[in-house]
């Protein structure tokens, strides 16, 4: 038997406004993660009740800046500073902003 | 919530005999499936060099021409795909680790050349390419290839080859009863 | 006025096996904010997946962990097989779950001897490491390594076990369980460990869901949730209870890892019993072509897989999302207010895996 889950496409105004909804759901925060595309990323969010995993697919491009959910789940934090540092997305607004110094390693990041 | 809850542990510890070996004068005795460095058996090998293609760690070298197969004992990771994956089971997993050293050495072994095999096999390299209007269709190629290359269809009469698997071994010309099998060497 | 202080912590320090650092920052005695640093050990290893293609990438996967390395192998295949659609014969499955079973034993084990360490009982920790060294042991008998097994392919395992090993193992497991009862009773009656774990770094119910801690410092804090009944792999098939705590304390955290590794041993007995004779693998034919999110149950907790691939040997992206990564908010938020000699407590309790969190 293999678990099913759903997987939704969302633009990136709606970011959000889904994890509020989440998190009044009484979801918690699987996972974030980015991925480098052709000229942008994508990032998917999960969000796990129970047994029910949730996830939310957001294309951008390389310039756009999108706005933390840390303040609504905190350890999203971690994840978001992940992704700007070796990926290079643009994130505004994270409660806890490392400027790049969350991995401490010597190459230049982010890797492209 | 209790006092001295470790006191019999530590008593039947105290009058038992020790778990640990004298290690460098008592050997360990290592499991029959136990993956230790890997050890060629160069008289089998037939250089298809499928090891080092399949190899994660990129430590083992085939050199077709000079007949050598190498390994980089430091960059191996001991998880027996090339073990697992030589079509002729020429390799194998000592019982043993590699040693130690202070310096990165490359192990290499040379093939002796047969006399036999002077005659009978067409030199390596390349892509195979087969004469259809030749062949038998006879699957002996396909049978014998080492990487799964080659597709024989009996009844369309259709010989293919996936040019990203073949390793160019030239096993398959050498097999071939027709001889319809040319290795070409320009092509790769 | 308490006195502000910031005092840095780690990455290297008795107490950690791995390097992780914080900055504590203290008033008097007391933390009042930690905030972590990591990237001592990363080795981009879900970059690598640009240089490897989808078969080679499994020896890298389960190099991710030196504890849970067949877990990260197995969700890998497993998230790809998904992708190719290829079912894995039963006793595949049975083979796979008994390995992940014994990964959680010695893990554990583990665990529970570095805590013993970190309040200082030294004997305690050489006992409990006696005990993982025979799983280890068993480890070597069956897959040929000690701690990297490669033993999953994608579509299957490559090693079989027959009935005399499998017996062995479960022989050999009735005598250890003796043995690890006698060392429990200390960790959970001894008056001394006790006075060090009670009450100490309290995660409320709420605080778990919205810091999103997995695993066994989920269950601590009493919320039911195991992802194994998810029923991947042979779970589905073994009958077992999801084991929770109320007290939401370190106490807590190490009686639901004891408890679970009799569970465990009681899960390798079910399964051993009713494994099916038959292939141990499938071949799959052709590359991977779309994308796939896999979950498993790791020691440590709730592990996420995503695997997308485009069609070549070569995967587009492997996003290994590991217990631990989670599991640090919610260590910076029992941190927060503790004393500082309940720091090193603290952190084992979280049972970090750095290497996993960088990756």
């Amino acid at each position: 038997m293999r678990e099913q889950y759903d997987m939704r496409e969302i633009g990136h105004g709606d970011i959000a406004l889904r994890t509020l909804e989440h998190k009044r759901g009484g979801y918690r925060l699987g996972q974030i993660c980015a991925l480098r595309t052709e000229g942008g990323y994508e990032l998917l969010y999960s969000f796990i009740k129970d047994y029910h995993m949730t996830n939310y697919k957001v294309k951008i491009d390389e310039d756009t800046e999108i706005a933390s959910i840390s303040d609504i789940f905190p350890s999203a934090m971690l994840y978001e500073n992940e992704m700007t540092e070796l990926f290079g997305v643009k994130i505004k607004y994270i409660n806890l902003d490392y400027h790049d110094k969350f991995f401490r390693i010597e190459q230049e990041t982010p890797f492209k | 919530m209790s006092l001295m809850n470790f006191t019999r542990t530590a008593l039947k510890n105290f009058f038992s005999r020790p778990v640990t070996r004298n290690y460098p004068f008592v050997e360990r005795e290592y499991p029959e499936r136990y993956r230790g460095r890997v050890a060629i058996d160069i008289d089998d090998c037939i250089m298809c060099s499928l090891c080092m293609k399949r190899c994660p760690a990129d430590a083992i070298t085939v050199e077709r021409d000079k007949k050598t197969w190498s390994i980089q004992r430091m960059s191996c990771v001991q998880c027996a795909l090339c073990v697992n994956s030589c079509p002729k089971k020429c390799l194998s997993m000592e019982r043993h680790y590699a040693e130690p050293s202070s310096e990165k050495t490359v192990y290499t072994v040379t093939q002796p050349v047969k006399e036999s095999e002077k005659t009978e096999r067409q030199e390596a390299g390349g892509i195979p390419e087969a004469d259809t209007s030749v062949c038998v269709f006879c699957t002996l190629c396909a049978k014998n290839c080492p990487a799964g290359a080659i597709l024989v269809d009996r009844t369309e009469k259709k010989w293919e080859l996936n040019k990203d698997a073949c390793v160019g071994c030239g096993l398959c010309a050498s097999k071939c009863p027709k001889k319809c099998i040319e290795m070409k060497q320009d092509q790769k | 006025m308490a006195k502000r202080s910031v005092i840095p912590f780690g990455p290297q320090h008795p107490v950690l096996p791995e390097p992780i650092h914080l900055d504590l920052v203290l008033e008097d005695e007391k933390v009042v904010e930690a905030i972590p640093s990591v990237g001592f050990v990363h080795r981009g290893l879900e970059k690598l997946i640009e240089k490897k293609d989808f078969n080679e990438y499994q020896y890298v996967i389960e190099r991710t962990c030196g504890i849970c390395s067949f877990m990260h192998g197995m969700s890998y295949c497993e998230a790809l097989e998904r992708i190719f659609d290829a079912e894995v014969p039963a006793r595949g499955k049975y083979l796979r779950t008994i390995w992940a079973e014994m990964s959680r034993l010695h893990s554990h084990l583990l665990w529970l001897g570095l805590l013993a360490d970190a309040f200082g009982f030294e004997s305690l920790f050489m006992q409990s490491w006696r005990m993982r060294e025979k799983i280890l042991d068993m480890f070597e008998a069956s897959t040929g390594g000690r701690v990297i097994f490669s033993v999953n392919k994608v579509g299957g395992v490559l090693r079989d076990m027959d009935k005399d090993m499998l017996r062995s193992f479960v022989d050999a497991f009735d005598g250890m369980e003796k043995d690890i009862k006698a060392l429990t009773s200390t960790f959970l009656n001894d008056f001394t460990v006790g006075s060090r774990l009670r009450d100490v770094g309290i995660l409320t119910q709420k605080d778990v869901i919205s810091l999103g801690a997995v695993g066994p410092m989920m269950r601590a804090s009493g919320i039911a949730i195991d992802t194994r009944k998810l029923g991947y792999e042979a779970y589905g098939d073994l009958d077992f209870e999801i084991i929770t705590s109320e007290d939401c304390d370190c106490y807590a955290r190490c009686e639901v890892r004891i408890k679970e590794i009799f569970q465990s041993f009681d899960i390798i007995r079910q399964a051993v019993q009713k494994i099916p004779d038959g292939e141990i693998s499938v071949q799959v034919k052709g590359t991977p072509n779309g994308e796939a999110f896999n979950r498993v149950e790791q020691p440590r907790g709730e592990a996420i897989y995503y695997v997308r691939g485009n069609g070549s040997m070569y995967l587009e992206r492997v996003r290994v999302r590991t217990p631990t990564f989670t599991n640090l908010q919610a260590l910076i938020k029992t941190l927060q207010g503790c004393q500082y000699a309940d720091v090193p407590i603290l952190i084992l309790t979280i049972d970090p895996c750095i290497s996993c969190t960088e990756r």
